[in-house]
């Protein structure tokens, strides 16, 4: 009895807590007379709202960039963060723990401070309002380098000592035998990287300002102002901006889950 | 090519690690260090982005000192922090805390949780923003219409504007805190428990005794992280008070916010980074005390 009370709590807390997700959905299916009601189900559902956005062009070219930025540096965060925190971890040289201490205290300083210098450099380099611009500060970041440090940590230096003796060279031998070893921990990691750049904010908006260059939260953030009586627009926005992020869910639910356990048990 | 040949192996492996590590070096100098750097000067110095720098000392410390708008903003600030932090703690241990004992349809049960973390702060701020309106736009006010309740001002009042915000914040971390939760649950030894139900203990006794002093680095990091989160929210308000940045009389205004409005709608370059280094500070200052005291009596 307790077991199925148990249940059933848990169920009906689930579903609150996914109850703005639906209704999120709901809402963009409704033609716009629809949509004071709070009926979940759409008495006449329609996809016009999803066209009509869509055909505007403007959500299309934030997808794109917002695409094209997520990608471009979720593989720099894969190369570099893997490359740093395998030399960190598998190298002896002099100097070694300074350039680890060194990157660890760069995850005490809140992105906020350097937003400001960030955009002076951005200005004096004629980087405003381009993709570099908006990429340039998260090409590598010190967390993805100690997730990754901590996983060549289970490489054991046999391998790499065997491999040294084939005579492969250095980067051989980290491309070729190191990586390959510690693929779950570089999913995670592009998930990570991945979804934080889709949903980031905060510098986008700060360093665009061509609605052309725009990411998708930028983007949607001044649409909903401009519609904001229409709110089964804006609805329809907001879920363009979170289809991808819940595809990436659907299909690597428990890589994800298991990444976040890796990185919040040794991040 | 002959010079590396004659190296030893020892000197090798030297010359690799830095050819590895000169780019990302680079990049840590350039894009981190450098700019942590000018974030200081900048703060010492009066600067509109186009014309000189020029230095003034302590002035913006002073003025912000001075200035009541700052600390209705620390207030914000330290709200946000002081009511988010324990209600997400205890929501989300009691949910693992069940979770972790459920076997059927678990894993659906926990996706259901886990799902509002991987949605966009952006868009979800405008889904509570629109759930928040008046009759007869939004879902909440028309849920009480519909049940003869009065309407609730949300985000127009300036006492409910601040927890309104702070609960879809709260919302979309809880996910994550719960997954951590239960990893933590998970480590414990089975053996515990084993030999606390042999000696017929309660189960508030095992809760108390056993579990959460045995969570306690998963009690430490939760905390920490989602401090952190909160101290530096800004894509919630943000997004939910754009025709009044930082609610009615800034009754919502956190410090992240005002440090964007000062630097990029007043251009107050040395104003905007001297709150970015009390920002810091703070953040530095609440991650220390929460080691220090959450960690410092490990027995």
């Amino acid at each position: 009895m307790g077991q199925i009370l148990r249940w059933m709590v848990l169920f009906l807390g689930g579903i609150l807590m996914i109850a703005p997700i639906v209704y999120m959905i709901s809402t963009s299916l409704k033609w716009p007379h629809e949509v004071y009601n709070v009926n979940l189900i759409p008495e006449e559902p329609t996809i016009e709202n999803y066209t009509y956005v869509l055909e505007d062009g403007r959500f299309y070219l934030w997808f794109v960039n917002s695409i094209i930025i997520a990608l471009i540096t979720t593989v720099s965060n894969l190369f570099f963060d893997s490359l740093v925190g395998y030399t960190l971890c598998k190298f002896r040289f002099p100097g070694r723990y300074i350039v680890f201490i060194a990157i660890l205290s760069t995850l005490m300083i809140p992105t906020e401070m350097l937003v400001i210098p960030w955009y002076t450099m951005s200005q004096a380099f004629g980087w405003l309002d381009s993709y570099w611009g908006i990429m340039f500060p998260g090409l590598m970041t010190a967390f993805g380098t100690f997730l990754m440090k901590q996983f060549f940590e289970s490489v054991p230096n046999d391998f790499l000592e065997a491999a040294r003796i084939d005579g492969l060279n250095e980067f051989q031998i980290w491309w070729k035998i190191a990586m390959p070893l510690v693929k779950p921990a570089l999913a995670a990691l592009a998930i990570f990287v991945f979804l934080g750049n889709w949903t980031a904010f905060l510098w986008p908006l700060i360093v665009t300002n061509s609605v052309e260059m725009y990411t998708v939260p930028v983007g949607l953030s001044g649409f909903g102002d401009e519609v904001d009586v229409a709110w089964e627009l804006i609805m329809t926005g907001a879920a363009i901006s979170t289809i991808p992020t819940l595809i990436v869910f659907l299909i690597f639910q428990r890589f994800i889950i298991r990444g976040v356990v890796m990185a919040g048990l040794k991040g | 090519m002959s010079a590396y040949k004659n190296l030893s192996i020892r000197q090798k492996q030297i010359v690799w690690a830095w050819l590895f590590l000169a780019i990302p070096v680079l990049f840590y100098v350039v894009i981190r260090f450098y700019p942590t750097g000018t974030a200081f000067v900048i703060s010492f110095q009066e600067w509109n982005l186009l014309g000189k720098r020029t230095w003034t000392g302590l002035e913006n410390y002073e003025k912000l000192w001075n200035d009541p708008v700052f600390w209705k903003v620390f207030r914000n600030t330290f709200a946000y922090l002081l009511l988010g932090t324990p209600v997400s703690l205890v929501i989300s241990f009691v949910i693992a805390y069940h979770l972790d004992k459920t076997r059927f349809l678990h894993g659906f049960l926990r996706m259901l949780y886990f799902l509002p973390f991987m949605t966009s702060a952006v868009a979800m701020a405008w889904v509570w923003r629109w759930f928040y309106q008046p009759v007869p736009i939004g879902l909440f006010n028309n849920m009480l219409a519909s049940i003869g309740i009065p309407q609730i001002e949300f985000l127009n009042s300036t006492t409910n504007a601040l927890p309104s915000i702070l609960a879809p914040a709260i919302w979309a971390g809880l996910g994550f805190q719960v997954i951590i939760f239960m990893a933590g649950l998970r480590a414990i030894p089975v053996s515990y428990y084993e030999a606390a139900k042999i000696d017929g203990v309660g189960w508030w006794t095992v809760l108390t005794r056993i579990t959460l002093p045995l969570l306690k680095p998963t009690i430490v990091f939760i905390v920490v992280f989602s401090s952190i989160g909160f101290l530096r929210i800004f894509d919630h308000v943000f997004n939910m008070t754009t025709n009044n940045p930082g609610g009615p009389l800034n009754s919502t205004k956190p410090l992240v916010l005002m440090i964007y409005e000062t630097a990029f709608s007043s251009f107050d370059m040395g104003y905007a980074a001297a709150q970015t280094v009390v920002l810091f500070l703070i953040l530095l200052v609440v991650s220390l005390l929460q080691l220090w005291i959450l960690q410092g009596d490990n027995t």
